[in-house]
């Protein structure tokens, strides 16, 4: 890619031409233009071979070495491989050379793999055939030879091979279907349009005596942007020009429907297709978890540096004594004796370093890659985050945040399409006052035969009977719905009539179609869009034709869009929908009032309003609109600008008729996921381009504001009274009476009682609050904000641009907490939000799939957020924050002998362990447990983590990765070390340490070595460490046993192999037999047990005690789940009966816990079938207590509590 | 559609590098598996600790550990010990002349066992601050040569440096550890109560790993002739006599085979160690000790210098049990802990009955 461009950049160079940096022209048939036009400047353009690959043949190895080494794990390693062949080191190089060999080449293998299917992709996509028309004939070719200027021939269900201009089609109004599925996720028929002037080009011949050339803008990512000029060189010599825009632009990649083969132009190839810009990566998003793991590494690191430095001078402080630094019988050699002092230090602290180099668990980087690449597949297997009507589960695009899921504190969720269904129904109409409502409707669908109406008001006057044709004709003729007729199309049918043909109303906007659809119900029938015609059936079975002219489409700065057309009498009308705010003020007649209050009323009610107003043009007002459109349409720069300039200039002095009202339905358990979110301590802010009141209605709806919670408004309506800074400072003083009040509260302990704030803001004030203070007062506008923000449990932004969202995060992502967020959303508009939040997820919805490509992870529904986050998240933070104090704490234990060693050797570097021990405890003796650990492990059963959001609390702001408890489990490593060591010290020291050496008999004493010492430590040091994995592990599954035994079995193996034979490979022999000597000794098993034991001892009693002094809640729910277990079968249906009473004596506490019952538990196999079908009766007891005690009441929060029946195991 | 597909799966994000798992399950059906181990709902068994699991388990410890305290105590109480100093610092020491001495010197040591030693008796030589763990020196030997292989018998390998030739011969066995080997003759002379003495019998093989001598150490060309087989080599330098001539007597225990030069070769752990030199064998009329009570002299044959870096040379004789010899350490560690633990638990109960009762005060009525 950086090649083509640089191409182009000399093309352009070499032409002289510096106005071609903007666009480029296309000879259309690579045909010179007749002489006379511009001189035919032939550029060079990229081919179109697509690829994706990073590597070729040639350069995966060093590019590959070179990408693997700039992560700084490998680097590490790869220093102190380096180190290691260059200067005499204890521990050979292949102690580093060889796992850091294996990492490398795992990682290389995957990577080329994975090139070597991308290339295979490229190849099959490269060299698929495409039909190119040439001198009037169609020629195959291989995609990749497709050229810029070449005329394509596309079929049906056929993909376009690359950026291409639709020159005819084989319908005769020269449209032409396509769906981008694999674009952006949109199944929906999108229509595009060929230019007028070639439209008529029907076969090969004709096209290829097309003489015309493509002005057009270099290729951009935008995939809904273009902007281009095609000139016509019929038989005159001065061209036609005509614009084009992203209606005649097909994208690489989509797919030609319901058409049987077009015609088009190349215009973008290869690497410059838009699907191609669009393929560049997003920013790799770091977690939390991530950025605690490298503090700790840069501590580790400090303490691995300054012990070495410690024991590189303790050393020469030693050795000062030439007795000790070379006694008789340890002479160093000439050339020893000879280097300089400095250098001889410089190498012994290069030596130390690598003797201690395992402190930094270079190894956790591979175990945590693996763990959060394998882990993720349990999200994606999730059977209750798939979804049987969409027919996908959850989605993970990167795995890097598994963990970040539990780490929430701020939900930003767009309300459309995800809080909400985003299938829209129409519910009234309101024309002149007089309201409207079908009836009849069923989810979407019309009952047959429902084509009466029912009207509320009196019936109206003769005007107003006009008025309301005009209006229902308006919602039948200003809206892009497509028809698309009979067929078996995916999703729901929505019929007309029975008997005739089915078709389908398609929409990129669901309102549209739910809006043709209810004037279905009332009367007027959209038919279809013929030969530029839109076809109407009325009341009375008749069909009106109205010719279409334009359409100004909609866009979401205007929130509105108009259609001109012209009626059978010749009329000219435009016909303008739009919201509220972007309609009234350009109304200059009809009865605003009404319509206004019954709009507002609406919105109250949580339904989608737009108003529809109208009026007449003249034949000579027409020409003048025609003009400015057309002129606005072909410029070539500024075009948005000028045509929202025409726009602005069209679309005004209305005549009101009435409005709509649709109403989007909440998804199914928004309210409850919302409200368990804020039972888990996060806060939900609603992002929304609506308008404040059907927002205001949905949070509502939703239970984000209750019933008690006080709402401040921030609102453009509010700074209209007051300026905005009085109004800051007027609810900041509420929020943090408020606040005041309720710590003074909690003391008293009625926490539970004060009523909570939200806040709703629009975008208008957003942004003055956000701007940069003129006078300097404001600066601080953006701290109050926050401040508030804080103080409230819900914030609602309504009348949002896309930017603002985004905005939005950053603003709370930068706040001084620095708190993690999550933003969630299904549009196009919530993408800039979803790249900005920490964690984005993407909802697979119904406004394509641009939300789901761009996010981190992508969910069916809404209501899988609640797994998503209080399951999943939970649990991988668990996990991932033991695996990463393990690591650090295992490979404490594992080095800190070492250390100490050092001062019992004379500091000489002499390595404890054995070379294979050194390079296998890593990779493969302590690797397997915790990696499993890490994906198994479940401190809490799942049922009661989605029951009972406010465990998410316990892990809030990183609770399980902040500094005392990493120093704990340092000081725990550095504890066990210290026993290891002295342990086998005073073994050794000054007695008998002895084995018998023939095996069987007893009569000799034999001495043991270094080495024995070493694997002593060793041995107890596995032990160890694989034991208090055992101890941390709540859940053990057969697969935990499997690789927990599994592991220590192996390291026994493997001793026994490794010290049984004479292995000829090697140059040493020192371990030979050593195992076996010391499992022959009776005080080796004693005292491996006995250091085994006191190195454990600690760590439990620590446990004990703060689980029975201070229990966290977690802990208790551990308990009393436990207890619940055993209790099961007596107390299902007794401590239903029972509770009441006992909970009126004590009501104020928060999570009980159940008595232990003096009676055995029962066998535990039994109940945990019983309690995997336990579903709905299953609760923690506090909860079973609240819900006999006042079923009526909490039913609502019964349910919640008892989703249906769940899985059995 | 081969197009289609590709594309659709590039756009999933997987050309950023990362292979999220969602493109990969996205081929056939996607309705995911309904098994246990995919929904994360394997039957498991979830122990958690609490006081009350707990409790039993230190009381069980407490109660295992106690007794084998005891007992290892009581073990390593009655194995008996005597130890002597030999180094000559002392101006008084019999030895003290030999200190300075360059050629080889003799001294003798008296002493009196109190009590008697039963069974098979070990003599051992200790030395203190003896580095035979420093790196340098530890390494310095060449496992090959050892093994009798030709090849490195005459190319020794680097790690020998400076103990790798001598007057351009390979060194035979080459290294520090080999060099430095501990060449002090001990002997034992027994005093009758009647003033007649008697040399005490020691054994000089039995006392490495039978591994050692049986596979790890073997003779170039086997056991016949070495003097054959060492031809070309020179002996090290701090060595009296070649290789071949450790213990002439013997051929087994000649060469690389010799077991007094193998049980040398086995490091020490730490700078202050033993090393097992002789075996007295019990008598086999078991009704007089092995070593009867009484007066004894400790012949010395004094030629290792120890002083230059402060060193200490000792004579130990040990009888051992069955858990080795004496070792108060392990007794005292195994009582210490098994009360320890007996402790917690007693702490624990308390602990449990207070606080486990306060925690489950109401809720479940009985």
């Amino acid at each position: 890619m950086d090649f083509s461009a640089l191409r182009n950049l000399i093309s352009r160079y070499c032409a002289g031409e510096e106005n071609w940096v903007d666009s480029r022209t296309v000879y259309i048939g690579h045909k010179e233009p007749p002489p006379g036009a511009e001189a035919y400047i032939p550029q060079r353009f990229p081919d179109n071979r697509i690829v994706s690959s990073k590597y070729t043949f040639w350069n995966f190895v060093p590019k590959n070495l070179f990408e693997q080494f700039r992560r700084i794990a490998n680097f590490y390693f790869l220093i102190i491989f380096l180190v290691q062949l260059i200067i005499d080191t204890p521990t050979s190089p292949i102690t580093s050379g060889l796992p850091l060999f294996f990492v490398i080449t795992v990682t290389a293998i995957k990577q080329g793999y994975e090139d070597w299917l991308r290339h295979k992709a490229d190849n099959s996509i490269n060299q698929c055939p495409v039909h190119i028309i040439q001198h009037g004939k169609v020629v195959r070719k291989q995609s990749r030879k497709l050229r810029v200027g070449d005329v394509v021939r596309v079929k049906e269900d056929e993909t376009f091979p690359c950026d291409l201009i639709l020159l005819s089609s084989s319908r005769d109004d020269g449209t032409c279907f396509v769906t981008t599925a694999s674009l952006d996720g949109e199944s929906s028929h999108k229509t595009y349009y060929a230019v007028q002037d070639t439209k008529a080009f029907n076969t090969e011949e004709e096209v290829d005596t097309l003489h015309a050339t493509i002005e057009c803008e270099q290729p951009q990512p935008d995939l809904y942007k273009f902007v281009g000029r095609i000139n016509i060189y019929l038989d005159r010599d001065e061209p036609i020009a005509r614009p084009l825009g992203s209606e005649n632009l097909l994208l690489r990649g989509a797919t030609l429907k319901n058409t049987e083969c077009i015609y088009a132009v190349a215009i973008y190839t290869g690497m410059e297709t838009k699907m191609a810009l669009n393929y560049q990566s997003k920013s790799q998003k770091r977690s939390a978890v991530e950025k605690s793991m490298n503090a700790y590494l840069i501590v580790y690191l400090c303490i691995l540096i300054s012990k070495a430095l410690i024991n590189t001078v303790l050393k020469y402080v030693w050795q000062a004594d030439p007795n000790r630094d070379e006694p008789w019988y340890n002479e160093k050699t000439e050339t020893e004796r000879q280097r300089h002092i400095l250098i001889r230090a410089f190498t012994d602290f290069l030596a130390f370093m690598v003797l201690f180099n395992y402190i930094i668990p270079v190894s956790m980087y591979v175990t945590v890659e693996m763990q959060k690449f394998l882990g993720s597949y349990f999200i994606t297997w999730d059977d209750e985050m798939f979804d049987e009507e969409l027919g996908e589960g959850a989605l993970v695009n990167t795995s890097d945040l598994n963990e970040e899921l539990g780490q929430v504190e701020y939900v930003f969720t767009d309300k459309t399409g995800t809080l909400t269904e985003n299938n829209m129904e129409f519910i009234e109409c309101c024309v002149d006052g007089h309201v409207y409502v079908p009836h009849a409707i069923c989810n979407g669908q019309i009952m047959p035969g429902a084509a009466s109406m029912d009207m509320i008001d009196s019936s109206p006057g003769p005007g107003g009977r006009e008025h309301e044709e005009l209006f229902f004709r308006a919602l039948c003729l200003c809206h892009t719905v497509q028809v698309k007729e009979e067929e078996t199309v995916d999703g729901i049918k929505r019929g007309i009539h029975q008997g005739k043909a089915t078709s389908v109303y398609i929409s990129s906007s669901p309102d549209e179609v739910a809006l043709v659809e209810g004037m279905k119900r009332l009367g007027f029938t959209y038919l279809r869009l013929k030969d530029s015609h839109m076809e109407i059936q009325n009341r009375d079975d008749e069909i009106e034709r109205f010719e279409l002219l334009e359409v100004l489409n909609f866009d979401s700065v205007r929130r509105r869009m108009s259609v001109i057309v012209k009626s059978s009498t010749g009329e000219y009308y435009l016909f303008c929908k739009g919201a509220d705010s972007a309609v009234f003020p350009r109304v200059i007649s009809g009865k605003v009032e009404q319509v206004r209050a019954r709009v507002e009323h609406n919105a109250v009610e949580g339904l989608r309003t737009l108003c529809v107003a109208y009026k007449k043009l003249s034949p000579a007002e027409y020409e003048e609109v025609c003009h400015q459109l057309s002129s606005a349409k072909l410029a070539l720069q500024d075009r948005e600008k000028k045509l929202a300039e025409a726009y602005d200039s069209i679309e005004r002095d209305f005549i009101l008729l009435g409005a709509t009202a649709v109403e989007d339905r909440l998804q199914d358990k928004a309210a409850d996921t919302i409200e368990s979110l804020h039972k888990a301590g996060m806060k939900v802010w609603v992002l929304t381009g609506d308008k404040m009141e059907t927002a205001a209605a949905t949070c509502y709806a939703s239970k984000l504001f209750r019933r008690n919670t006080q709402i401040l408004e921030l609102t453009t309506k509010r700074t209209e009274e007051q300026n905005l800074h009085d109004v800051l400072f007027d609810l900041s003083r509420t929020v943090l009476r408020q606040h005041g009040s309720m710590t003074r509260e909690t003391l008293s302990g009625l926490s539970n009682e004060y009523h909570d704030y939200g806040l709703i803001i629009d975008g208008a004030t957003l942004s003055a609050v956000l701007k940069p203070s003129q006078e300097g007062s404001g600066g601080n506008y953006k701290e109050i904000f926050l401040e508030i923000c804080r103080n409230c449990s819900a914030v609602l932004c309504c009348r949002m641009a896309p930017l603002q969202k985004a905005q939005i995060v950053k603003l709370i992502k930068a706040s001084k907490e620095h708190p993690i967020t999550l933003a969630i959303g299904d549009g196009a508009n919530d993408v800039s939000m979803i790249l900005e939040a920490h964690v984005g997820i993407g909802i697979m919805g119904k406004e394509g799939r641009q939300a789901a490509r761009n996010s981190d992870y992508a969910i069916p529904k809404f209501k899988h957020l609640k797994k998503m986050l209080l399951v999943h998240g939970h649990y991988y933070y668990i996990r991932i924050s033991e695996l990463v104090q393990y690591f650090f704490y295992k490979n404490v234990c594992f080095i800190f002998p070492q250390f100490l060693y050092q001062f019992f050797c004379g500091f000489s570097q002499q390595p404890l362990y054995d070379t294979a021990y050194l390079t296998l405890y890593n990779i493969s003796f302590t690797s397997l447990p915790i990696l499993l650990y890490s994906l198994m492990e479940q401190h809490i059963n799942m049922d009661i983590l989605k029951r009972d959001p406010s465990l998410y609390r316990d892990i809030a702001k990183n609770s399980l990765l902040r500094w005392p408890i990493f120093i704990y489990w340092t000081f725990l490593g550095v504890f066990d070390a210290v026993v290891f060591f002295f342990g086998a010290f005073f073994l050794f020291d000054n007695t008998t340490f002895t084995s018998n050496g023939q095996l069987m008999t007893t009569n000799t004493q034999m001495m043991f070595g270094n080495w024995t010492f070493g694997t002593l430590v060793f041995t107890v040091l596995v032990f160890t460490v694989t034991l208090k994995l055992a101890l941390d592990t709540h859940y053990w599954t057969w697969i935990n046993h499997f690789v927990i035994w599994g592991s220590l079995l192996f390291y026994i193996i493997f001793s026994l192999l490794w010290g049984g034979i004479i292995w000829p490979f090697l140059n040493y022999q020192r371990m030979y037999y050593v195992f076996m000597q010391m499992l022959s000794s009776g005080p080796a098993w004693l005292s491996i047990i006995l250091l085994v034991v006191v190195s454990l001892l600690p760590d439990v009693v620590k446990k004990v005690l703060c689980r029975a002094l201070w229990p966290t809640t977690t802990e208790r729910i551990q308990d009393s789940d436990n207890l619940y277990q055993s209790h099961l079968s007596e107390f299902t249906s007794l401590s239903t009966l029972h509770a009441p009473h006992r909970q009126q004596k004590r009501p104020d506490r928060q999570n009980p816990a159940p008595r232990r019952s003096e009676s055995p538990p029962p066998k535990k196999k039994l109940l945990y079938s019983h309690w995997g079908a336990g579903g709905p009766d299953y609760c923690t007891f506090s909860n079973f207590v609240r819900f006999s005690e006042n079923p009526r009441h909490s039913g609502a929060t019964y349910a919640y509590n008892a989703p249906g029946p769940e899985t059995s195991v | 559609m081969m197009a289609s597909s590709y594309n659709a799966k590039e756009e999933d994000g997987h050309h950023s590098g990362s292979v999220g798992p969602g493109g990969a399950g996205a081929v056939k059906s996607r309705k995911p598996d309904n098994t246990a181990f995919k929904q994360q709902r394997l039957p498991a068994w979830q122990p958690i600790l609490t006081a009350g699991t707990v409790l039993p388990a230190f009381f069980v410890i407490g109660l295992i550990f106690i007794p084998i305290g005891i007992g290892l105590f009581v073990t390593s109480n009655n194995i008996k010990e005597f130890e002597i100093d030999y180094t000559g610092m002392d101006p008084d020491s019999p030895c003290n002349m030999c200190i300075n001495s360059t050629t080889p010197c003799r001294c003798s040591i008296p002493f009196t066992l109190e009590q008697p030693f039963e069974n098979n008796v070990f003599m051992y030589y200790g030395l203190s601050n003896f580095y035979q763990n420093h790196r340098r020196y530890v390494k310095s030997r060449d496992d090959s040569q050892l093994n009798g292989d030709k090849s490195s018998l005459l190319y020794p390998s680097k790690e020998c440096e400076p103990y790798r030739t001598r007057n351009g011969l390979p060194v035979a066995p080459c290294g520090a550890i080999a060099n430095s080997l501990f060449n002090d003759t001990l002997e034992l002379i027994y005093y009758y109560p009647n003033k007649s003495s008697m040399s005490i019998p020691l054994v000089k093989t039995g006392i490495a790993w039978w591994t050692d001598t049986h596979v790890k150490f073997r003779n170039p060309g086997g056991n016949n002739n070495l003097t054959a087989a060492f031809k070309g080599t020179t002996k090290p330098e701090n060595w009296q006599n070649p290789v071949y001539e450790l213990d002439p007597t013997n051929p087994e225990n000649n060469g690389f085979v010799n077991e007094d030069f193998i049980v040398w070769m086995r490091t020490a752990a730490l700078p202050t160690f033993r090393k097992l030199y002789r075996i007295i064998q019990k008598k086999k009329d078991n009704l007089t000790p092995t070593l009867p009570p009484g007066n004894y002299t400790l012949e010395i044959t004094y030629n290792y210098p120890v002083i230059s870096f402060d060193g200490h040379k000792r004579m130990i004789l040990s009888t051992i049990s069955w858990m080795g010899g004496k070792n108060p350490f392990l007794g005292i560690a195994y009582i210490t802990v098994g009360s320890v633990c007996f402790f917690l638990g007693v702490v624990l109960l308390i602990i449990h009955h207070k606080f486990g009762n306060r925690n489950n005060n109401a809720d479940i009525p009985n």
